[in-house]
């Protein structure tokens, strides 16, 4: 009896104080991730004030579960309690065991932040939070959501929301049907692929619903259709100013001088390994440069790969002008040096150079996606190639560059140091060749073969633009570039290169100057 | 070129050599008459494009051989490392291959990574009968009597990673996105059957292919977003190899595809190739392996630091295709204790049903289809550029060399014991090859 009745005390004395412990943190630190996701659903919806940083922790991943079942936060100076918010000392780290975090908690995540965040003070937190209960889609945020428009005060964020509202309501089985056909009319005035996405899994609603859906998700994909053709253009201008920044310096030392550069792909590579270099002392010794890091590298790396230039063409290929065959195995084989000259001094591996913040995501227009870091390419190349012909038509260096190719011996008896200048030009070529190796690598791997995959590439723009022509090189690029990009989708990425590659050899057949070809005497001798 | 690849061949030899004298010189003096020491050949490209994989493997089965010795070596002999450089030219690897076997006289060649570099071997391996270990996953479709499997089949990493999304993410629509040769090309074939025959429409299946060291990912990856929005959960299933994963990513990552969206599940992303790369864009992505470096049990800590110490390191990463090697120079060891002789006719016999820890908590055992079991590990990818382990096998799964999703294979098995001693039974005719291959 005595024994019954202390543990009847026991019991008493403990169940208050297990319901204390049961509370919607507490499916935090479980091990099963529909625990964990259901917990963080339940904790957004309890009004908790707590809730909103201890999500926050789980997004960034920094929410931690101790053995005693209390829950921190990993702040900058400590830990703190992520249901008091008060700091928390003495903390043995290596019992401490990270929350699990997967997919399916992400998504619950990004649904609670959402819900959550949509009376934040800032409209831009405010117009995120609903573009994440837009793809949650939870009926029960509703509530939240009605509460949210009454009191907006920005016109645009309130549209946002309105979206967001049609899109819970979508999935509510509560809803009227009127109420979900003015749902399906604001998805349908939203457009882009969230709605066709949207629209596209309302088959099994009513009818009435169904068919609605069924029309805006028509008359979306027709205006998807022409995005599309607009897509192809703006992805082959995108690849046309890449094969221009490569192909710009190659213009000059191959175009106007005639020489036979096989090393040019290794300027490329030199301009990017440099801007790797840049990154490294920037981290090292000064990181709020980093944002910065490509515009010291664009000097440094034309610099650097006009210097190398220089060093060449005074080294090996003044040699050789007038025996291109000599000149391109000797290029080649410097090519090779060079390539092995950077992987002994770096490494074989993949260097990483990082992507400024203001370089990273995409911008929507209309239904196209162009990612920032394309986009500076377009107008880095639009730069480089204005600077160019500003040196060669307006600048000194220009003029007598333009005096020795198109007369070599009379330039040579106005008084022009034609050998000096022979080296400025190629140093000024190879140069080019290294700023496109700062925007190349942005987007491509900086390995030492980094060059070789776009040696080719180049040689081919430059002879379809018609040797000597820089403009020609502009439109061959440009055309290069928006032939693969509508051949893509319709041949394969790999199927669409050997058709631009035969097209070509086609072309080059019927006309072996390019398109553009130099006329006059100059080209005859 | 043929200067350059003499002057590499030469860099390679002299490694070799110097390898070797580094590694001998002590017991030399040690033991009078020392007995030949044991070589075994490794056939790794040390240089081209297959160099930045391959490197570690080398490195980690000189590490592995050392380790032996310091444990006494094998049958009261030391082992020599034979290391040549084939140098991603898959011609050359069955010139270096025949090299190690004929000249060099090696007990075992552990090697290749590219499945046209283990076609290009297989003949001179046969010839000789001497064994390979072959250490990386593959597409299946083979079992040679000369060659140990180490690495996984389709059925050990691609289905279970597709059963994974199909439970756990609801997946109905499916991207299989694959760079152009065998490996992608057999792969997807198998999935692609395997996803019909689960009741996929062929509508919601798209294939696409892009060349080695693709860079140009933009109208790709719009596409994938275009087809991931028709209303139906969507993921891609990538077999992209190389650095193109890099690019590809990056894309991924700019124009807003999130794992919570569009998930991706690579086969041939692991943690070296995350190591060049800024990864928290990639938060969430997925991997599926038979081994992540974030495994955490004793065995795979105590193989973490043996590396980082061995290769003076702290930021070296470990790999599944290195514990692969890990497993298979394990097994080697252990069939060669039992055959009692280095003679690769005994070994293969004594090789099957061997089974040896691997490093994630477990038992690999040797099949008698030259496949080993393994556990399947799916990981998302964390913004450390490690893995963490989402889902695993309950126990290990046994390789289908022959795909059973396959016309052309499902009705093949592969049996090495006496006395079916066959690598392509057809169990319908009763025949050994009786289907091509």
């Amino acid at each position: 009896m005595n024994f019954l009745r202390t543990c009847l005390v026991l019991i008493l004395l403990t169940a208050p104080a297990m319901a204390q412990s049961e509370d919607a943190f507490t499916g935090l630190g479980s091990n099963d991730f529909d625990a964990i996701g259901a917990a963080i659903t339940a904790l957004a919806l309890s009004g908790d004030k707590q809730a909103s940083p201890t999500i926050h922790a789980i997004h960034d991943e920094t929410l931690y579960a101790a053995p005693d079942g209390s829950l921190l936060i990993k702040a900058d100076a400590g830990y703190v309690d992520a249901r008091t918010g008060a700091p928390v000392a003495d903390v043995v780290e290596d019992d401490l065991i990270a929350v699990r975090v997967n997919n399916k908690v992400r998504r619950a995540v990004d649904a609670a932040l959402g819900s959550l965040d949509l009376f934040a003070a800032t409209p831009d937190i405010r117009r995120k939070a609903a573009a994440a209960v837009f793809l949650s889609r939870d009926p029960a945020i509703l509530p939240a959501l009605a509460k949210a428009i009454a009191g907006e005060t920005n016109d645009s964020v309130r549209v946002v929301i309105r979206q967001a509202q049609a899109a819970s309501q979508l999935a509510n089985p509560d809803a009227t049907e009127a109420e979900q056909l003015a749902a399906v009319a604001i998805i349908r005035a939203k457009g882009g692929l969230e709605a066709q996405s949207l629209l596209g899994s309302l088959r099994d609603q009513t009818p009435a619903v169904a068919n609605a859906a069924g029309e805006a998700l028509t008359a979306l994909a027709r205006l998807q259709q022409l995005w599309s053709l607009v897509q192809s253009v703006i992805y082959g201008l995108s690849l046309g100013s890449v094969l221009l920044l490569a192909a710009a310096g190659l213009a000059i030392t191959f175009g106007v001088m005639g020489v036979i550069n096989m090393a040019h792909g290794e300027m490329v590579m030199i301009g990017a390994y440099t801007t790797f270099v840049v990154q490294e002392v920037i981290r090292a010794r000064a990181p709020w440069l980093f944002e910065a890091s490509l515009f010291i590298a664009v000097p440094l790396a034309f610099l650097v790969s006009g210097g190398i230039g220089i060093v060449i063409e005074r080294g090996l290929i003044r040699f050789l002008y007038g025996r291109p065959l000599e000149t391109l195995l000797a290029t080649w084989g410097l090519s090779l040096v060079l390539q092995q000259a950077v992987r002994s001094l770096f490494g074989a591996n993949n260097r990483d150079v990082g992507t400024p913040k203001w370089m990273s995501g995409a911008t929507e227009w209309g239904g196209v996606t162009v990612t920032y870091n394309r986009l500076t390419i377009v107008v880095f190349a639009v730069l480089v190639l204005a600077a160019l012909l500003a040196v060669l038509r307006y600048t000194a260096l220009g003029l007598r560059m333009r005096a020795v190719t198109q007369n070599r011996r009379m330039a040579a008896a106005m008084g022009i140091r034609t050998p000096w200048i022979d080296a400025l030009t190629f140093g000024l070529g190879s140069g080019i060749a290294g700023m496109a190796g700062v925007a190349l690598s942005q987007i491509d791997n900086v390995s030492p073969n980094l060059g070789q995959g776009y040696i080719i590439d180049s040689f081919m723009v430059v002879v379809f633009g018609g040797v000597g022509n820089l403009w020609g090189t502009v439109v061959s690029a440009l055309t290069l570039g928006i032939v693969n990009k509508f051949l893509e989708p319709i041949a394969g990425a790999v199927l669409g290169k050997i058709l631009v590659l035969v097209l070509l050899i086609l072309f080059i057949q019927r006309k072996p100057r390019g398109m553009f070809p130099l006329k006059g005497r100059a080209v005859e001798q | 070129m043929a200067s350059m690849r003499h002057w590499l061949r030469g860099i390679g030899l002299a490694t070799a050599a110097l390898a070797a004298t580094t590694m001998l010189a002590p017991q030399v003096q040690a033991q009078s008459p020392a007995p030949p020491p044991i070589k075994i050949g490794i056939l790794h490209s040390l240089s081209g494009t297959m160099a930045i994989s391959e490197t570690t493997l080398k490195d980690v089965m000189l590490m592995l051989i050392e380790e032996q010795n310091k444990k006494g070596g094998l049958l009261g002999r030391k082992l020599q490392a034979v290391v040549v450089d084939p140098a991603s030219n898959w011609p050359l690897f069955a010139e270096k291959a025949r090299q190690l076997i004929t000249v060099d006289k090696v007990a075992a060649v552990f090697g290749c990574w590219t499945s046209v570099s283990r076609k290009s071997v297989l003949p001179v391996f046969e010839e000789t009968g001497n064994i390979l270990f072959y250490p990386v996953q593959y597409e299946g479709e083979e079992s040679s009597k000369n060659v140990f499997y180490t690495g996984a089949a389709p059925n050990q990493q691609a289905i279970p990673a597709v059963d994974y999304l199909m439970a756990n993410e609801k997946v109905k629509r499916w991207v299989l996105a694959g760079t152009d040769y065998v490996y992608p090309r057999t792969t997807n074939k198998i999935l692609e059957a395997y996803l019909k025959a689960k009741g996929v429409a062929a509508d919601d299946i798209m294939i696409n292919y892009t060349p080695f060291g693709h860079s140009d990912w933009q109208n790709i990856v719009a596409s994938i977003k275009k087809f991931g929005s028709a209303g139906k959960k969507t993921a891609v299933v990538s077999t992209i190899n190389g650095d193109a994963n890099v690019p590809f990513y990056k894309e991924l990552g700019n124009q807003g595809i999130k794992a919570t969206d569009i998930p991706v599940v690579a086969f041939s992303v692991g943690e070296e190739e995350l190591a060049g790369i800024d990864t928290k864009p990639l938060v969430g992505h997925l991997t599926a392996w038979n081994y992540f470096e974030s495994v955490n049990n004793p065995a795979n800590k105590a193989f973490i630091a043996q590396w980082k110490a061995y290769t003076k390191n702290p930021k070296r990463t470990t790999n599944d295709p290195m514990e692969a090697h890990y497993i298979g120079f394990n097994m080697w060891i252990k069939a060669v204790q039992k055959a009692g002789t280095t003679d690769p006719a005994k070994v293969i016999d004594a090789m099957v049903g061997i089974s040896v820890p691997n490093l994630t908590g477990g038992y690999s055992a040797m099949m008698p289809n030259h496949h080993i079991t393994k556990p399947v590990l799916i990981g998302e990818i964390r913004a450390d550029g490690q893995m963490n382990t989402v889902w695993q096998t309950s126990g290990t799964v046994v390789a289908n060399e022959w795909s059973p999703y396959l016309e052309g294979s499902k009705d093949l098995i592969a049996d090495w014991r006496a006395p079916l001693s066959c690598g392509n039974f057809n169990v319908v005719t009763g025949k050994c090859g009786g289907a091509s291959k």
